[in-house]
């Protein structure tokens, strides 16, 4: 199976080719720039794993939550190439393709999300599967939801702008943290490729992004 | 002899349609986000883009299953590059390239405007180059002349509100809901001419120039200082439309007069204002001047004219796949480009 996989959340514009087992992947940072940069690194990967376009079995994008732009730019170009190839799509949260990368068994993953709150979840490999400890959401440090049990290891653009207040909120729980990490697309090859396994891919058109914040504008009435 | 596939989301309407070079307009498919962005008293951006990204392939699908074709009919792909709202531009060059990509054929990246102002060449009779296009609409009011396709000069535009911001901002001030042009119109049907006045901005300025700003602190000191009745809201209602649509018209005449031409196309949303038409109808048949319409289906924003205006740019196509957008773009930029 190959599995072609795109992820635009962040700065970073990464992709990544599951080719029967090897991962071929590419990361840039891209900025602002994922528009004029993703198609050409496609392009470029498939080349260098020569592997067709037509060799492709399925397509997963990083569906957030991260960039609303960036979540869409991957959510388009997944619908494109789905449609076109005639394949489906699974979207990989961004959350858990932190997690998978992390080479822990408890992962705290957590994103920047601007205006002072946090795109958060935790994670527990169990039996090679990971399972949910607390789901994606949106909350601020302060009031993020508890963790159960110790020895987290703590991931991603969150402990970056707010690791002091998150390690205060589980205190004693976290034994290391990577503010670095970002979600990329080698990772979101890999978790996809169990959700094409487990028959769980969508249809083209279903490849929509998660965006977890939908509170974006004021209604007239409550102005 | 090739079949496009047009893709426009440079706003609030996402438009998917096929065109084919000697077939014509096969079909096309049109998803409108009013509903959703009425709420909030006019569009908003992020929630734009949601929806277009939720619409765009099964609108794509819709319109092949119309026109009884395959995505392997497609010949090239020409989507809206700009201008327009940056995330609702993204979700539309996104999934034209990596379907073109995937596809293995050429996009064609389109001025929306261009789309627009060759868009009365989908209807019969259509318009022969050259010719003076009014290009109105919420967000353009512009006079230009068109000698031929990508071969544009700006004969005079608006300093500040578009004709369409000016009714939908006018609307608003009548407690109408957004976005409130066309039932500003409707409105204005039961009104009493000439029982409030309204200034004619910028009719006199001996340019081509508009202005539409004023207006509106004209509107909300008419609103604030008569009755609150539905009679006096139609009065005023018929004094605002009367007001833009006699600019236009006026501004319209003399960009015909001092070109010289003999055509005046009206494109753009504002275009499907029915006192515009009848005024330049019957301006027309004294002066002996034609006066074309896009069908009212592509007055407002739509896939057929990316369709038609890529199909007329085939020798510019791309095998790229760079989708980089320009949320803000002057037409003549793209001149003496084909």
């Amino acid at each position: 199976m190959n599995i072609l996989a795109l992820e635009t959340s962040t700065e970073y514009c990464s992709v990544a080719l599951w080719r029967n087992g090897v991962v071929h992947a590419r990361c840039e940072l891209a900025g602002q720039k994922h528009s004029e940069m993703l198609m050409g690194m496609v392009d470029a990967l498939l080349h260098e794993a020569d592997c067709g376009l037509h060799e492709v079995d399925g397509i997963a994008f990083g569906k957030g939550p991260g960039s609303f732009t960036g979540v869409r730019i991957a959510s388009g170009v997944a619908q494109g190439l789905a449609l076109g190839l005639q394949r489906e799509i699974v979207g990989v949260c961004t959350l858990l393709a932190l997690a998978q990368a992390s080479g822990k068994q408890r992962v705290l993953a957590v994103l920047d999300a601007r205006m002072s709150e946090l795109y958060l979840a935790a994670y527990e490999l169990r039996e090679g599967e990971w399972q949910e400890s607390i789901a994606p959401c949106l909350c601020n440090a302060e009031h993020a939801p508890m963790l159960v049990g110790a020895g987290w290891h703590g991931v991603g653009s969150g402990f970056a702008v707010a690791g002091e207040a998150l390690q205060t909120r589980y205190a004693g729980l976290l034994d290391s943290v990577d503010a670095g990490a970002v979600p990329q697309a080698a990772a979101v090859a890999a978790l996809a490729v169990t959700e094409f396994a487990g028959g769980r891919a969508l249809d083209a058109a279903q490849a929509l992004p998660l965006y977890l914040r939908d509170k974006v504008a004021l209604k007239t009435c409550e102005r | 002899m090739a079949l496009i596939l047009g893709i426009e989301s440079s706003c609030d309407e996402t438009g998917i349609a096929l065109y084919h070079t000697e077939r014509g307009l096969l079909a096309h498919t049109l998803h409108s986000q009013i509903a959703l962005h009425n709420e909030y008293g006019g569009v908003v951006p992020e929630l734009a883009s949601r929806d277009h990204v939720r619409h765009i392939s099964p609108l794509i699908r819709a319109a092949l299953s119309k026109a009884n074709c395959t995505l392997p009919d497609i010949d090239a792909i020409a989507y809206t590059q700009g201008p327009g709202l940056g995330g609702a531009l993204l979700v539309g060059a996104s999934v034209a390239n990596a379907l073109a990509y995937a596809l293995g054929i050429p996009t064609i990246p389109v001025h929306h405007l261009e789309g627009h102002l060759l868009s009365p060449l989908l209807s019969t009779p259509a318009p022969e180059f050259p010719f003076v296009a009014l290009l109105v609409s919420g967000g353009h009011t512009q006079l230009m002349r068109v000698d031929s396709v990508g071969q544009y000069s700006l004969l005079g535009e608006t300093l500040d509100d578009a004709a369409g911001e000016a009714f939908d901002k006018s609307a608003k001030l009548l407690g109408l809901d957004y976005p409130g042009g066309a039932l500003l119109s409707r409105l204005a049907q039961r009104g009493t001419p000439g029982r409030i006045k309204l200034p004619r901005p910028m009719l006199h300025s001996g340019d081509f120039d508009f202005s539409f700003s004023g207006l509106k602190t004209a509107v909300l000191l008419a609103v604030q200082q008569n009755d609150t009745d539905e009679q006096t809201r139609a009065d005023i209602a018929h004094a605002v439309q009367s007001a833009i649509v006699d600019v236009l018209a006026s501004k319209a005449l003399s960009a015909l007069k001092h070109s010289g031409l003999k055509q005046l196309v009206v494109a753009g949303g504002v275009g499907a204002n029915q006192q515009l038409r009848a005024q330049l109808n019957q301006a027309a048949q004294q002066r002996n001047f034609k006066v074309f319409y896009p069908d009212l289906e592509f007055c407002t924003d739509n896939g057929a004219m990316i369709a038609f205006a890529g199909a007329a740019r085939l020798q510019h196509a791309r095998r790229d796949y760079r989708f980089d957008i320009k949320p803000r773009w002057d037409l003549q930029q793209i001149n003496h480009a084909s």
